[in-house]
């Protein structure tokens, strides 16, 4: 362990630590746009850049590893000036289309230009306007809005390990490919989200969530994924009573077995909720046809022909296929139906199938 | 699992066999391909087909469909003979060595690669690397299971964790990966013939006894039940009624033109469902259910882990929760006391349940806990067998090599292989009802491998007949490199061009599991 202070506290730090780790964990914030949790640090952004006393230049503190004895200031005249004309930078060809933005109030850059007292633009850039690509069925690319912080990059290579997102070209033309610069939908894009949720602008969104302008009727809750066994932890957005879109469960991320991940289905295979087809009655086969009736006459018929099914061939002639699909209360519950009230063992899923 | 998913950048060596992971599991495989990266951790994998996979492996091993017990044998005859086996863990731990011991003799590198077509030379690299890695933990999903053999594909993998001392140890395990969000729930909860919940088993007495006591009822026959796969043959004979909750084995089942014919034989058939799925159409009862996120409830993971699922809003109106409409049925059939809401239904879980008896809803609430949890103070269990086996000592079984059911001849050569997509998900009921992933693929197909696909004359996306002995599909070519010469791939998703019409409904005598893994194909060129 050594000792250095940040904004004139003397904090304990670990060897090798980086100035910004020591400082969060003193709960002194500095912003960043290009850190990813648990993956090596790119400084790519600048945007954490700290002043170090006796250091002639400001040093980006997500990379820069701590010393004993050292003095640093975060929030120093020098180091917001330096962050604020960053963000005046970044924001130089960031469209001004804000409010038809989905991630309008939920961006890393909006939140930034407020607290750094940004209200007009300073620079105006003489690049092209990008084209939006809308190539892939889920994802809508914006390259107008990236702000080159590469967290995509790292997600894609690093976490999910689909290897598809990079950097292309240098300098001012420099920009986010997919595979050797191909159209999202045309490359190997597996759609795992793990891009959209790491942007912090609206350079990545899911297309539904173009459809559905963040207000106070969106809401979240925690869900399990219905699909495969790993069990992911899903914050599924909806409203007024209608799935909209998924994300990663945030909350203790990596205590989840997703540890933040999701796959295509997970991502992408839950608006069946939302189907026309849903069955909405209960339906009963009547001269050869399924017809609607109500709930007590589809339960009544039901447990009047089970009754006669078992008083005339005895309860082994009735078998039972629960749901790997149910919840563990409602397979208990046909469990109990089959054993405890029809009184045959003839229970099973599709565990084998 | 024995163990947890986690444990992947603790371990030194995965060894991943019938598992397509980045398809069927693909957080996992994100996992698993981070750990490779990152850490370094081996990786050998098995499969028939080059999965993506193979791109991270150290080692392929490219196996014949069905011949995974030769396979996995003969690993554990060169670890034998090179004397590389844990010798200390064997004795302490295990027992049977000398008649399994025996029985691995016969696996020789040269009969293993006659059996599965793997070059003796790749075969001793992989026993080297599992045996010499570290902490070896093994990965299998249905690739190990749906044989006419599975019991012994997965006896073979648990004598290979034993034998190198990895099982009950972290970063080691015998892990299988379960295929459905719940699917270790259904069985925890004894929705198996011969268990109650928590494995309490349907013959002893003293559990029935307890189990009538808590219902008010009278204990079932002490003989075990019939499977799934055996009910749904024995439709319109022993089987004179149905109730189906949440399945659709009129694309999940075996050999379907079979299954069709006997459900139409029952006096009665419910289903209970989402969608009028293909099974639900010739009911005589539908009753509609609500999906998750329109219910509260716990889902038991691949790892042992019980989640607690919440509800986001009400399901359509007219469709009712589970719970609910099996409530109603129960009542209308005299049951007295039987436990209406969820909450009371979580009280005799974990009242009748000792791995669950610890677990409450808010100990749930942010991450779950993994069985068994006996107490509201014992922190849930990530690693199995750490201590002791539930029998005391492993028993190391003794095992022989025996064929798939059906092997390709003249009339029918092609080896043809059922499993998952990446974009779908089992009968399609949901997946193909979702915008995105339907879009990503419409339909049906089947992979070919290019010399094959040259042969026939076909190309991607040109239509193919494919034929077995119980059925005939037409369905899509897709021409990739990934299958092997000689054999064919076809997703099962899909319930206009089903795959399990052409499965076959041959059953593992011990756990009557189908050998959806490997039939005897022909395949033609159909009408444009």
């Amino acid at each position: 362990m050594l000792s250095l202070t940040i904004n004139d506290r003397s904090i304990e730090a670990a060897e090798g630590e980086t100035i910004l780790a020591a400082a969060r964990r003193a709960g002194v914030e500095i912003p960043t746009l290009c850190a990813v949790k648990g993956l090596a640090p790119t400084g790519a952004c600048r945007i954490c850049v700290v002043e170090v006393e006796g250091f002639a230049g400001l040093v980006p503190s997500c990379s820069y590893p701590v010393a004993a004895g050292m003095k640093v200031h975060t929030h120093s005249a020098r180091a917001l000036d330096a962050r604020k004309t960053i963000v005046e930078l970044l924001l130089a060809d960031h469209p001004d289309d804000c409010l038809y933005c989905a991630k309008n109030k939920d961006c890393e850059l909006q939140d930034l230009a407020e607290s750094l007292g940004i209200r007009k633009r300073r620079y105006r850039s003489s690049s092209q306007p990008v084209r939006l690509d809308v190539s892939s069925p889920g994802i809508v690319r914006d390259p107008q809005k990236c702000v080159l912080c590469g967290r995509c990059v790292a997600v894609c290579n690093q976490v999910v390990v689909n290897d598809v997102l990079d950097f292309g070209a240098r300098g001012a033309k420099a920009r986010i490919i997919c595979d050797a610069d191909r159209p999202m939908g045309l490359s190997t894009c597996v759609l795992c989200g793990a891009c959209v949720e790491a942007c912090p602008v609206g350079a990545l969104v899911f297309k539904e969530q173009l459809n559905c302008m963040p207000d106070g009727r969106v809401q979240t809750t925690r869900v399990t994924c219905p699909y495969c066994g790993v069990g992911c932890q899903i914050d599924m957005h909806h409203k007024d009573g209608k799935y909209i879109y998924s994300t990663a469960t945030a909350e203790a991320a990596e205590l989840q077995p997703n540890q933040g991940m999701l796959c295509v289905k997970g991502r992408f295979g839950l608006d069946f909720l939302n189907h026309d087809g849903r069955l909405k009655s209960p339906l009963v086969r009547k001269n050869g046809q399924l017809e609607p009736v109500s709930w007590d006459e589809a339960l009544d018929y039901t447990a009047g022909k089970l009754a006669a099914v078992k008083a005339a061939h005895g309860p082994d002639a009735i078998g039972f296929l629960s749901s790997a699909k149910a919840t563990n209360e409602e397979n208990y519950a046909m469990m109990r139906l089959a054993r405890g009230v029809i009184g045959t063992n003839n229970i099973d899923h599709c565990a084998r199938l | 699992m024995t163990n947890s998913m986690a444990e992947i950048a603790k371990t030194g060596v995965a060894f991943v066999i019938g598992s397509n992971t980045t398809w069927s599991h693909p957080v996992f495989g994100s996992m698993l391909k981070r750990a490779v990266r990152e850490k370094g951790v081996k990786l050998i994998v098995c499969d028939p087909r080059r999965i993506d996979l193979v791109e991270f492996a150290d080692i392929w091993l490219q196996q014949r469909n069905g011949s995974d017990v030769a396979l996995l044998s003969g690993l554990q005859h060169i670890i034998l003979k090179e004397g590389w086996e844990a010798a200390d863990y064997i004795r302490e731990r295990t027992e049977g060595f000398e008649d399994y011991r025996k029985s691995m003799e016969e696996f020789t590198p040269a009969r293993v690669e006659e059996l599965t077509g793997i070059p003796q030379d790749k075969l001793y690299a992989a026993a080297k690397l599992f045996a010499q890695s570290g902490r070896g933990a093994i990965y299998y999903c249905m690739g190990i299971t749906q044989h006419s053999h599975g019991v012994d594909n997965v006896k073979a993998c648990a004598n290979l964790s034993l034998i190198t001392g990895n099982l009950g140890v972290e970063g080691g395990g015998v892990n299988p990966l379960r295929g459905q969000s719940n699917v270790q729930g259904a069985c925890d909860m004894g929705c198996l013939p011969n268990v109650l919940t928590g494995y309490q088993p349907i013959t002893s007495p003293e559990a029935q006894a307890k189990f009538a006591k808590r219902w008010g009822s009278q204990p079932t026959a002490l003989k075990v039940g019939l499977t799934a796969t055996a009910m749904v043959p024995a439709a319109g004979d022993k089987i004179k009624a149905l109730y189906i909750m949440g399945e659709n084995p009129l694309v999940s089942d075996p050999n379907v033109n079979h299954a069709e014919k006997c459900l139409a034989k029952l006096d009665l058939l419910i289903v209970q469902d989402i969608f009028l799925t293909e099974t639900a159409k010739i009911a005589d009862v539908v009753l509609p259910a609500a999906a998750f996120a329109e219910k509260i409830g716990t889902i038991t993971n691949t790892e042992r882990r019980v989640q607690l699922s919440n509800k986001a809003f009400e399901p359509p109106a007219g469709a009712r929760e589970d719970s609910e409409i099996i409530a109603g049925i129960a009542e209308r059939l005299g049951a007295e006391g039987f436990p209406r809401t969820v909450a009371d239904l979580w009280q005799e879980i974990v009242e009748l349940t000792p791995q669950y008896a610890g677990m409450t809803y808010e100990r749930l609430r942010l991450c779950g806990l993994q069985w068994p949890c006996p107490t509201p103070d014992h922190p849930g269990t990530p690693i199995l067998h750490k201590e002791k086996f539930s029998r005391g000592k492993a028993l190391l079984a003794p095992l022989t090599y025996r064929a798939p059911a059906e092997e390709p001849c003249e009339e029918y050569p092609i080896r043809l292989s059922t499993g998952r997509m990446l974009q779908h998900y089992h009968t399609g009921s949901m997946t193909r009802r979702a915008k995105v992933l339907d879009s990503l693929v419409p339909t049906g197909q089947i992979e070919l491998s290019p010399a094959d696909a040259t042969r026939l004359g076909v190309r991607s996306g040109n239509r193919v007949r494919v034929i077995t002995r119980r059925g005939s599909i037409v369905t899509f070519a897709n021409v990739v490199e990934r299958v092997a010469e000689g054999s064919a791939f076809a997703p099962f998703h899909f319930h206009e061009s089903a795959a399990n019409r052409l499965t076959n409904d041959a059953l593992d005598p011990v756990c009557a599991i189908p050998e959806y893994k490997v039939c005897a194909a022909r395949i033609e060129r159909a009408e444009q």
